[in-house]
């Protein structure tokens, strides 16, 4: 425990992605090619493009991006024959808490377009776009010159080294909107429109950009596939844990010493990578909670540090590894901060397409600027859980999920700290003995006659008189 | 050629209307047209071809949006949906300088609301400064941070801001020393040589 504290226990993993990342040049196709890059690509185009998907069906390489589904398989699902296929690189790399794939964009981008090529081989996809966050303007500028390197290389293009495979490649700015890192947002935004999601099924791989079978993976995923060459899929197979192979790229921040990018083989205990690489909150507190998977996923307390990180283990919590981006909160946050943030986040981009989202979004920030002001009733948490339970399932994308999931956790998980913020919001109002009283008659289940509005029982009363904000999706700047 | 009828088809590759005649900044032009040439449906060179406006007009400004619609041959309605939806369009006048401060959860664990309203203040009375709270900027490696005309800095405290300020005013890059581009990732397993810090990235704008 003690070297926990100090510094990393076990040894190091295996590096795959990170491997002498920092070479300077590395951006560069002359120094990757000198580390052995672009190999790959020749292996697997000497292959048949059913034996490249067969290693990556062994790699047991599950999509990097959030939903971790297995990679090889969402190939397999385009279909066969010539027609025009698209893959298109997710870069709309937006989750709070995430940043690896900036790391790599930045500073190998060759390693992204090698993996791309092969992917595209693989599915038969002959036009590919990166969709590249308009934020990340360094890292797409980087892209660009790596891409015309490769070009003239011959690595994209006509023909790409004789194989007679043939692939375009476009690097797409975005413009900055979050829920442009849904598939079908991002699908929609690439064609030219606002970035709405799209009814599933069709599934992209069928009818995805312009109608046509797309393949969507992300940064992550796709700069993998060069490793997974060259080791051979069942090799990789080997790293990381059953259901969870190889190993990822973690963004740790929030309240850790050392907040950046690390790589770990899927299956360390969670502690060993907040506290042991990251550092853990500064000296003298403790971890309150932590987003194992960007801000998104439903948190766990410091009682589950020692959950193994991968998909399975913390599936199980009631948690998701997500897009790998672990935010730690220490012991003199308040919980209700952190509600706060990630409400209006979402609130904020919600597209507004979906009622549930644009609503229920809308109405948790209202119910938690209640609490912080202590005008909310005992049962305004009741029917703030009520609200994430309607928003979950019910929307054609999950950026509402997105926010109930975390909301939902933080009410289960630390109710009371919402009650004692209440009560003492009301107290410093100067809402003294009266006041107290309707919270008993309330929690009676009795008609309350509220500072803020008036509410049944039921929650079907009238709704707290309040300005209504702009629609969420038209709003500007932060919340 | 014959009226159309049961004999000829609708040429549906025709623009619907008369597209106007806008005097259209020759560069901007060019740009918007190489852009459309990259993808399958022009309609997909909306984002960059408004980017590109901005960049020209400083804001999505009736007339940028109306060059764009007449190079890409599509209404200016459709743009203007388009460009609402999107945070970085600004629809809206504003300065020529933009500072995006991440206000997001991880950077506000680590003080950036603070950061923001001191931000704010210091740029009250400068309108060439766009000072705006932006949704994760992707960098909460190095919170707080800000975005200064797409350059990433931090972590940065309220007594950066004077000297960001000054950069940003002087064209010179911003806070060279504290920029992302500049730093070694975080993993200590990850380089196994010595390497030195990258180059900072030039000025911004």
């Amino acid at each position: 425990m003690a070297e926990l504290m100090t510094g990393r226990a076990a040894p190091a993993g295996p590096i795959l992605l990170l491997d002498d990342i920092d070479e300077p040049g590395l951006a560069t196709r002359e120094v990757y090619e000198r580390r052995g890059g672009y190999e790959s690509l020749r292996r697997a185009l000497a292959l048949e493009p059913e034996e490249v998907l067969a290693q990556l069906e062994a790699s047991g390489l599950r999509g990097r991006g959030g939903a971790g589904f297995a990679m090889g398989k969402k190939v397999s699902f385009l279909p066969k024959g010539s027609m025009d296929k698209y893959l298109v690189c997710n870069a709309d790399e937006s989750e709070p808490g995430t940043f690896k794939d900036r790391e790599l964009m930045q500073k190998s981008p060759h390693m992204l377009i090698e993996g791309i090529v092969i992917a595209s081989y693989a599915a038969g996809a002959n036009r590919s776009f990166i969709y590249i966050r308009g934020e990340y303007v360094h890292q797409a500028d980087v892209l660009d010159a790596a891409l015309a390197e490769a070009r003239e290389a011959g690595y994209v293009g006509e023909d790409i080294l004789g194989s007679g495979h043939s692939l375009s490649l476009v690097v797409h700015r975005g413009a900055g909107a979050y829920i442009c890192g849904e598939e079908t947002g991002l699908l929609d935004s690439l064609e030219g429109k606002r970035g709405n999601p799209r009814l599933k099924p069709p599934f992209p791989a069928n009818q995805g950009l312009y109608q046509g079978p797309t393949l969507i993976n992300n940064v992550e995923t796709l700069a993998t596939v060069p490793a997974i060459i060259r080791l051979g899929g069942a090799e990789y197979a080997k790293l990381g844990v059953e259901t969870s192979t190889g190993t990822k790229l973690v963004s740790v921040s929030g309240h850790v010493q050392r907040p950046g990018n690390y790589e770990i083989e899927l299956g360390i205990p969670s502690r060993e990578i907040i506290y042991g690489l990251a550092g853990g909150p500064p000296a003298g507190r403790g971890v309150k909670c932590w987003f194992p998977g960007g801000s998104s996923s439903p948190v766990l307390t410091a009682e589950d540090l020692d959950i193994p990180y991968d998909f399975d283990s913390l599936g199980k919590a009631g948690s998701m590894l997500g897009s790998g981006a672990i935010i730690v909160v220490d012991d003199e946050t308040p919980i209700l901060d952190v509600a706060m943030k990630t409400a209006k986040f979402y609130r904020h981009e919600s597209c507004g397409k979906c009622t549930p989202c644009r609503e229920g979004t809308n109405w948790t920030v209202k119910m938690l600027e209640r609490i912080d002001a202590g005008e909310a009733t005992p049962m305004d948490l009741e029917i703030m859980a009520s609200v994430q339970e309607h928003i979950i399932g019910n929307c054609l994308c999950v950026l509402g999920d997105a926010m109930a999931m975390p909301i939902g956790s933080m009410i289960a998980k630390f109710r009371e700290e919402f009650e004692a913020h209440n009560e003492q919001a009301r107290r410093r109002r100067g809402l003294g003995a009266e006041a107290a009283s309707d919270l008993a008659l309330a929690a009676q289940g009795a008609f309350v006659e509220h500072p803020a509005g008036r509410l049944a029982p039921d929650g079907s009363g009238d709704q707290a008189p309040g300005e209504h904000e702009a629609a969420p999706g038209t709003q500007r700047g932060g919340a | 050629m014959s009226p159309l009828g049961w004999d000829a088809a609708a040429d549906l590759e025709k623009p619907p209307a008369t597209v106007p005649d806008v005097a259209v900044p020759e560069a901007l032009r060019a740009e918007i047209d190489a852009r459309m040439a990259e993808y399958p449906d022009r309609r997909s060179a909306a984002l960059p071809a408004l980017a590109a406006a901005q960049r020209v007009h400083g804001w999505c400004s009736p007339e940028a949006i109306e060059q764009v619609a007449a190079v890409m041959r599509v209404t200016p309605a459709y743009l203007e949906s388009v460009a609402s939806f999107y945070d970085m369009l600004e629809t809206e006048p504003v300065g020529r300088h933009s500072v995006y401060v991440c206000t997001n959860i991880s950077c506000s664990l680590r003080g950036a609301d603070e950061l923001y309203e001191a931000m704010t203040r210091a740029a009250a009375d400068d309108p060439d400064v766009n000072v705006r709270a932006f949704e994760c900027l992707g960098a909460c490696d190095i919170a707080p941070m800000a975005s200064v005309d797409g350059v990433y800095v931090g972590p940065l405290s309220s007594a950066d801001i004077p000297a960001l300020l000054d950069d940003v005013r002087a064209g010179r890059p911003v806070l060279p020393e504290r920029q992302l581009a500049r730093r070694l990732v975080a993993d200590p397993h990850a380089n196994k040589g010595e390497f030195p810090e990258h180059p900072a990235q030039g000025a911004g704008g």
